[in-house]
């Protein structure tokens, strides 16, 4: 080793000891009088939009809180969950966190390491501003533990207006009107329903409206509580009506991912396509407006929820911050300030129409479907967190795909009760 | 016992970090997952401990279950994908390092060609090979390679390439050999060229035809290349993971899907977090099967030396 070179390499070494002593040593951040740190994996687009306006209702409220959004990026918050659950057991949670409102609560142990939320739904009103659909919902062990903020809505049935008209057709009610239509659409060269199952979760989301659409609210909510058998005739139903439905589809779905078969829509190659609500700022970001949309065969007067909501750690070091964060997610103000940037309706019913007039290209949609979240019966999503535990949501997506090749209804009925035996619901 | 003299303690000192990082960031995270395998932790974040035994693992190879049902599916598919992807590419690349022997002109260009691709990401060859093997429909017409095949007059070739059941995994290889056989033509053109030419000269003089100088004096010494890229290559496609995200996600009734991406699914989606560890563990078990006879094969030979 020439001398120069030892030198390098002994300056080299001394500059990575040195970085590892500094950083060891330094001092603690300045202390600030209030801050706020959550955990929301909010990070782009029209999420972040709609997340921003909300920390400025609360600034308003809160004035000189630091905010800070500790989440790490990436995987639809898979990354986030990793992290979060390593902060929470290690006794240093954040102030509060993200969670999909509903049975997914179950995932961080709530009676180990968060608090019941009851008070403040009680003092907040919000037991007589959220339905009570979505209050018996977000019950877990007979407690509240997290504060809605948003709702999608997963049985919607976009369509064509142009290509159901010209073929004389009105979006089918039953499933009997919705095979004719079919039959009718394919005779026509068109595909009747477009559908991409590529990331493996769509085939059991457009399941889940099926089930619905067949057995109706109440039995569609027993399946998840246990209420109603998975061996009843009626599901047979639903799988049979699925089979059905699947002759129907694009051959190349497994190729594409929802949005890629709903290019067939706008296209005017394929009529009806059943999606979740985000559909209608994805058909915004296209600069299509030629849509209409209705729910989905048999499920009028259902609607199929899921959303998005924030969770109180025990022992949060900012409690008070946190505390006013959860108001501001429940109130009035900052749900009309989060949710048309969002593309998703209020919790609450009583959102102004006009909140929705900021970004016009949804508009329609929205006011809509705010309309059905007050008058329609509310039952949980599966694929999407609401209806049961994560474990048993990944099974449930596991078997639908299986069908979608075998078509198997029997065998599938048996696998879907198993499902729910390893899940410790049924028997 | 030796003496422990300054230049050894100091030896072992420098060692001992890295040494006791392994230790614990690979072997015993390895300890870890199995033990964590023999757990029923599932559903929530926090570990739950209670030892069930093996029932995770007869869940996989229980072909009544759904969790049997994919695995064993994607153990299919990962045989037929290993198998045919190292056929590929060491026949493609072997026949390409063949070629670019002959001394041709422009030798260096084509060279780098072949081997570009191997310097993409599996996530790019995924998404533009899915764009061009997505077949396309009967109402909207052909799309990618099946509207190629259709103006060549050759429509009968048509398929549903990886959206067919029947096919599925095995048109993910045409993407991945694409993609990796540049890579054994590098080793075997290196092998190639590592040959003495006295060795060609003694078989020409003895009257060998050319092919017969390939068959029993050319082929015969490459061999350990062969079994390298076997090694390199086997590994790879048994851990696939990103190439398959990207092109197919699980694919119609799993037929696209492998061990590695129903790990990912059921970990980190579904949480069931035993589950997931008793498939990281069979998945280690496969590679270890290829990697750990040819180890001590090659440190047995070094030995030797």
């Amino acid at each position: 080793m020439s001398r120069s070179k030892r030198w390098l390499s002994v300056a080299g070494s001394l500059l990575i000891i040195g970085s590892v002593v500094l950083s060891a040593c330094q001092p603690a951040a300045p202390a600030v009088s209030q801050k706020l740190e959550f955990f929301s994996w909010w990070t782009a687009g029209g999420e972040a939009e709609g997340l921003n306006g909300m920390y400025e209702v609360y600034k308003a409220e809160n004035p000189g809180i630091e905010i800070v959004n500790a989440t790490v990026a990436g995987g639809a918050g898979t990354n986030a969950k990793a992290v979060l659950a390593t902060r929470l057991t290690g006794g240093d949670p954040p102030d509060s966190f993200q969670v999909h409102a509903g049975l997914e609560v179950q995932t961080y142990a709530p009676e180990q390491y968060l608090e019941p939320l009851d008070d403040l739904y009680a003092s907040e009103g919000w037991d007589k501003v959220f339905p009570s659909d979505l209050l018996t919902l977000l019950k877990y062990q007979d407690h509240y533990w997290s504060v809605p903020v948003n709702i999608h809505r997963s049985n919607v049935l976009w369509y064509n207006k142009k290509v159901l008209e010209d073929n004389g057709l009105e979006p089918a009610k039953t499933f009997d009107e919705f095979f004719a239509a079919a039959d009718t659409l394919k005779a026509k060269g068109i595909i009747p329903l477009v559908m991409g199952t590529k990331d493996g979760w769509e085939a059991g989301h457009v399941f889940e409206d099926v089930l619905a659409g067949t057995l109706g609210a109440d039995a569609y909510r027993g399946l998840w509580t246990g209420a109603t058998p998975w061996t009843d005739a009626k599901v047979t139903q639903a799988l049979e009506n699925y089979k059905r439905m699947l002759s129907y589809v694009n051959e190349d779905n497994s190729a594409l991912t929802w949005d890629g078969a709903g290019q067939y829509l706008i296209d005017g190659q394929g009529a009806m396509m059943i999606m979740g609500d985000w559909t209608a700022g994805w058909f915004a970001s296209k600069k299509y407006a030629d849509y209409g949309w209705a729910p989905p065969p048999g499920t009028q007067g259902i609607f199929v929820a899921l959303s998005d909501s924030f969770a109180l750690p025990k022992g949060a070091k900012n409690r008070d911050s946190a505390l006013g964060w959860l108001k501001v997610s429940g109130s009035q103000d900052g749900q009309e300030a989060f949710n048309p940037k969002k593309g998703s309706i209020c919790a609450r019913t009583d959102c102004a129409n006009d909140a929705f007039k900021t970004v016009p290209e949804t508009y329609e949609y929205l006011t809509s479907a705010a309309q059905d979240w007050q008058r329609d019966q509310i039952v949980p999503s599966v694929v999407h967190g609401a209806a049961s535990f994560e474990s048993w949501a990944t099974e449930y997506k596991d078997i639908i795909a299986l069908f979608v090749q075998s078509g198997d209804v029997a065998g599938t009925q048996k696998s879907l009760q198993q499902a729910c035996v390893n899940a410790g619901i049924c028997k | 016992m030796r003496r422990l003299t300054r230049d050894r303690i100091i030896s072992i000192i420098l060692i001992l970090p890295s040494v006791l990082c392994i230790a614990l960031f690979v072997y015993g995270f390895i300890g870890y997952t199995v033990f964590v395998s023999f757990t029923k932790w599932s559903g929530q974040l926090i570990p739950d401990y209670t030892v069930v035994g093996l029932s995770n693992y007869q869940r996989l190879f229980d072909i009544n279950d759904v969790a049997g049902q994919r695995f064993l599916k994607d153990l299919s598919n990962t045989a037929w994908f290993t198998v045919l992807f190292l056929i590929a590419t060491i026949v493609i690349g072997f026949l390409l390092a063949v070629l670019l022997d002959q001394r041709i002109r422009a030798e260096g260009l084509f060279r780098n060609i072949y081997l570009f691709p191997i310097a993409i990401s599996f996530i790019v060859t995924g998404v533009v090979w899915r764009w061009m093997l997505a077949p396309g429909t009967e109402a909207t017409g052909a799309a990618g390679v099946n509207l190629l095949l259709e103006r060549l007059g050759l429509g009968f070739l048509k398929s549903g390439w990886y959206t067919d059941p029947s096919i599925g995994i095995k048109a993910v290889v045409i993407a991945a050999t694409w993609q990796m056989s540049g890579y054994t033509m590098a080793l075997y053109l290196a092998g190639l060229r590592s040959i003495p030419d006295e060795l060609r000269e003694a078989a020409r003089v003895d009257g060998a035809s050319e092919f017969q100088i390939y068959r029993y004096v050319v082929i015969p010494l490459l061999w350990p290349i062969t079994l390298s890229a076997v090694i390199i290559l086997g590994h790879i496609s048994l851990k696939i993971f990103d190439l398959i995200v990207a092109m197919t996600g699980p694919g119609t009734g799993f037929s696209t899907d492998v061990p590695a991406l129903f790990m990912f699914d059921t970990t980190f989606r579904g949480n069931q977090f035993a589950q997931g560890a008793s498939i990281a563990i069979v998945l280690l078990l496969m590679v270890a099967v290829l990697v750990v006879p040819y180890l001590s094969y090659s440190s047995r030979r070094e030995a030797e030396r």
